[in-house]
């Protein structure tokens, strides 16, 4: 349900649950996805990869792959010359898409192959003869940073620390030695996190053709096909504007298709083929060679006054990055203590390098780690106090003023409202049974803005195609018509929303940090309004009366004055009729820099049932409670919030990447890797808030990441509570579970 | 005006909280800042985002900074 309670706008059309325009496509089997589009004369494409965790490569012998009959291409490292111009980052991706003199993990490409079908391209692979080196390895996060731990990347090593070390981020304001030494009770523990992956059900896919003018087309399944042109043009040497690249429908993301992995590849055995390839990854590569998020490592403590104030809070929390550098460990120091507002605070967030796949982001990415860790901490320093956990956090709880860990001072913000939403939802009055718990947890993400642009083009029968370029990965197809609607004052179902191409429209940024519906709705909203300009100055043509005589209102022109009394309002389909005879095409369109998104929270509520025979924990019952600022479909919202509890709920119980000693990961499958599917889950509930971003015409902040961050606090919460024991470490898999009550027994 | 600094823009100059800079827009900020500690040169490309009285902004260096501002300097924030 919505809650009206904070909204000030009134709308006509925004905040409805229209139908969805993509729905009857995809029931049908209609939508194209990265793998649903073939071309005229096709190669498939394969990887070979290495077996190992950690080995130089001597030597790669591809002559026999070569030589058999329908291998079209076969490419390695000398195919890929070092184009990146010193951009270290840049670098990274040419290094993770194909290895050089090294394989830095289980899984790193080391060769491509083109063929004329699939068994063939197998058999070549096969005869690819690869020479290695084993090197030592290490893929936990704190035995990398031992002093006897392999280097994973040299060229990172700087003096004065260790080599796996790349940076720490600090956050955080206040004296805390001060504030500790103020406190009365203080509660300090450590905590881990395993690896998971977004699990996205659609591999990466994609369909590459680069003909010999220098012009290539790329078909993909992406977050971010301008982001991917950029990429592949600047890797293969190729002028942007000559790449040309589709995003299809895409079957889940959460981060994943963010960064390039093995497209560059493809375009690049169909420029040495000549002929177009087609590369569809098996599931066990998306695990082992697509960007999974990290495992963490941590240490919480905060302290508190008796009367619950809390004085002062520091956490360290190390982050896996996988064998190439990011800014994860940043991320997870700036959102350590962002719900609260505490004097004394500091957040280290360390960047550590293992020989494990390169990480990408993952729905807020770095801040459910940390949270586990805060929101745990607090439950501890709640009980410690003896007083209620939810009251303890309202006590302390960021305001509007509050000056934010990572350095601004808030503006207004949902953490407060959320909080108090869970104190007096029904869910908390439940009656809990035997061996049953019940666990609170909060959250916050950034969300963010960037490029945008979006072109709004009225057809000569008033239907209105809007185009943008942030793909659609959660309903911004809906929320767009609908916000171009409100704006335009005519029916939904009169617009339609396109994802276009990457030479249709200018740079957009790629759609991640719940970015799409905030920075494309932003542009929709203003080229919306440049059209109604122009269908003002059409429909002053129409009465030849001066432009500054004509308003726009519900959809109409209308003439104003008591001299055009007799005008009756022109609709925007009687202007459309006439574009062609009062001056052509009527469209808007807008570019610009979406910035001032608006920070989000969320508070959750979880009940289980843990079985203390097997240690199997059952989600009873879930509660989802976030600030949307404005809600565009609230059925999308609600969906947003539910996948994001859903994910979150599979990572505090289950997921987890499991390597053996030889670095190898051991469960690249989902049998193994075990995700929960519908019978693993309730039906979730949700309460949308409204507390409008003030940065943004409707009020609108991202809904996309937040609901991920505070169910593995949540649930590990919950499940302390019912077990009598704390959980120290994600996921609580039924092994885990029985090994925290053994010990607490013995 | 002063500019707070936090994460690797913080490593960039020295260890520094705090510096004092005269800028009116954000892109005057960074170029002031790039030519006093010139390890901060590669920041702008590789990630940078300036809050202004709350608001942060990842790439509009147009933005104006009014007078009594709150400034911070940090890391660019990506996201899933």
């Amino acid at each position: 349900m919505n809650d009206p309670k904070y909204t000030g706008q009134e709308f006509k059309v925004v905040g409805t649950r229209v139908k969805r325009p993509d729905g009857l496509d995809k029931v049908t089997g209609r939508a194209r996805y990265g793998a649903d589009m073939s071309a005229p004369g096709q190669l498939v494409g394969l990887m070979l990869r290495s077996p190992h965790a950690h080995a130089r490569i001597k030597k790669i012998d591809a002559s026999k792959a070569e030589k058999l009959a329908g291998v079209k291409a076969v490419i390695t490292s000398a195919d890929l010359p070092d184009l990146t111009g010193g951009n270290s980052g840049l670098y990274d991706t040419l290094e993770n898409c194909m290895a050089r003199d090294r394989a830095l993990y289980d899984g790193h490409a080391v060769a491509g192959v083109a063929a004329i079908d699939r068994t063939t391209a197998k058999k070549a692979l096969k005869l690819i003869k690869v020479t290695y080196e084993k090197l030592p390895h290490v893929t936990d996060v704190d035995e990398a940073l031992n002093d006897d731990a392999p280097i994973v990347q040299p060229r990172y090593a700087q003096d004065g620390r260790h080599g796996n070390l790349i940076n720490k981020g600090e956050f955080g304001h206040g004296d805390i030695d001060k504030g500790f030494a103020e406190a009365d009770v203080i509660v300090e523990r450590s905590y881990k996190t395993g690896q998971t992956h977004q699990g996205y059900i659609e591999p990466h896919a994609c369909l590459a053709s680069v003909s010999p003018d220098g012009t290539g087309e790329l078909w993909v399944t992406t977050q971010g096909h301008f982001a991917y042109r950029n990429n592949c043009a600047q890797l293969l040497g190729m002028d942007i504007a000559k790449l040309k690249v589709t995003s299809s429908e895409i079957g889940g993301g959460f981060g994943g298709k963010t960064h390039v992995w093995m497209e560059p590849i493809a375009l690049a055995l169909s420029r040495k083929a000549n002929r177009p390839v087609k590369m569809v990854m098996s599931r066990e590569e998306v695990f082992k060679a697509s960007g999974p998020t990290c495992s963490t490592s941590m240490d919480i403590k905060i302290g508190a006054k008796k009367d619950g104030t809390i004085v002062a809070a520091r956490a360290e929390c190390r982050y896996m990055n996988g064998a190439f550098p990011g800014m994860w460990g940043t991320l997870g120091g700036m959102t350590a203590f962002a719900c609260y507002n505490i004097a004394n605070n500091k957040a280290i967030g360390v960047n550590v390098l293992c020989n494990r796949p390169k990480v990408a982001a993952y729905r807020a990415p770095s801040a459910p780690m940390m949270a586990f860790g805060v929101e745990s901490t607090i439950d501890q320093l709640a009980k410690e106090l003896g007083t209620d956990p939810v009251e303890l956090r309202l006590k302390n709880v960021a305001k509007e003023g509050t000056l934010a860990p990572y350095g601004p001072v808030w503006g207004p913000i949902g953490i407060e409202p959320t909080l108090e939403a869970v104190r007096d939802h029904p869910h908390m009055r439940a009656k809990l049974g035997k061996n049953q718990g019940r666990g609170v947890a909060c959250g916050f993400w950034f969300n963010i803005g960037g490029q945008t642009c979006s072109d709004l083009n009225i057809g000569p029968d008033g239907t209105v195609n809007l185009t943008v370029g942030t793909i659609d990965v959660g309903g911004a197809r809906a929320s767009l018509a609908l916000i171009a609607a409100e704006e335009l004052g005519i029916a939904y179902e009169d617009v339609r929303t396109n994802i276009g191409d990457t030479s249709s429209l200018g740079h957009n940024d790629t759609t991640e940090g719940s970015r799409g519906t905030f920075s494309s709705g932003m542009a929709t909203i203003f080229a919306a309004r440049k059209a109604i300009d122009v269908l003002k100055e059409r429909a002053a043509k129409m009465w030849q009366i001066p432009v500054e005589a004509v308003t726009w209102e519900d959809g109409s022109a209308h003439a104003v004055g008591n001299e055009h009394d007799n005008l009756s309002p022109l609709t925007l389909k009687d202007i459309a009729k006439k574009a062609g005879n009062t001056g052509g095409p009527i469209a808007g369109h807008h570019e610009a820099t979406a910035d001032g998104a608006g920070v989000s929270f969320a508070s959750h509520i979880v009940d289980v049932e843990v079985d203390p025979e097997t240690g199997k924990t059952t989600i009873l019952r879930y509660t989802v409670v976030q600030d949307a600022g404005k809600a565009i479909h609230p059925d999308y919202v609600e969906g947003q919030f539910q996948g994001a509890a859903a994910q979150g709920i599979g990572w505090a119980l289950n997921e987890e990447y499991i390597y053996g000693e030889d670095g190898r990961l051991q469960n690249g499958a989902f049998l193994d890797y075990r995700m929960p599917v519908c019978s693993d889950l309730p039906s979730i509930d949700t309460k949308i808030l409204e507390i409008p971003n003030p940065s943004h015409p409707y009020g609108i902040r991202g809904v996309g990441e937040t609901s991920i961050v505070p169910p593995l606090g949540a649930i590990g919460n919950a499940v302390s509570n019912a077990v009598g024991v704390r959980m120290y470490e994600v996921p609580m898999s039924p092994p885990r579970i029985l090994k925290a009550l053994d010990d607490a027994s013995a | 005006m002063e500019v707070s600094l936090s994460g690797s823009v913080r490593d960039a100059v020295g260890g520094l909280a705090s510096v004092e800079v005269e800028a009116e827009t954000i892109r005057e900020l960074l170029t002031r800042l790039i030519d006093r500690y010139p390890k901060l040169e590669h920041h702008p490309e590789e990630g940078i985002a300036v809050a202004i009285d709350g608001t942060i902004y990842r790439d509009s260096w147009e933005t104006p900074i009014p007078e009594g501002s709150e400034v911070f300097l940090l890391p660019r924030i990506v996201g899933g």
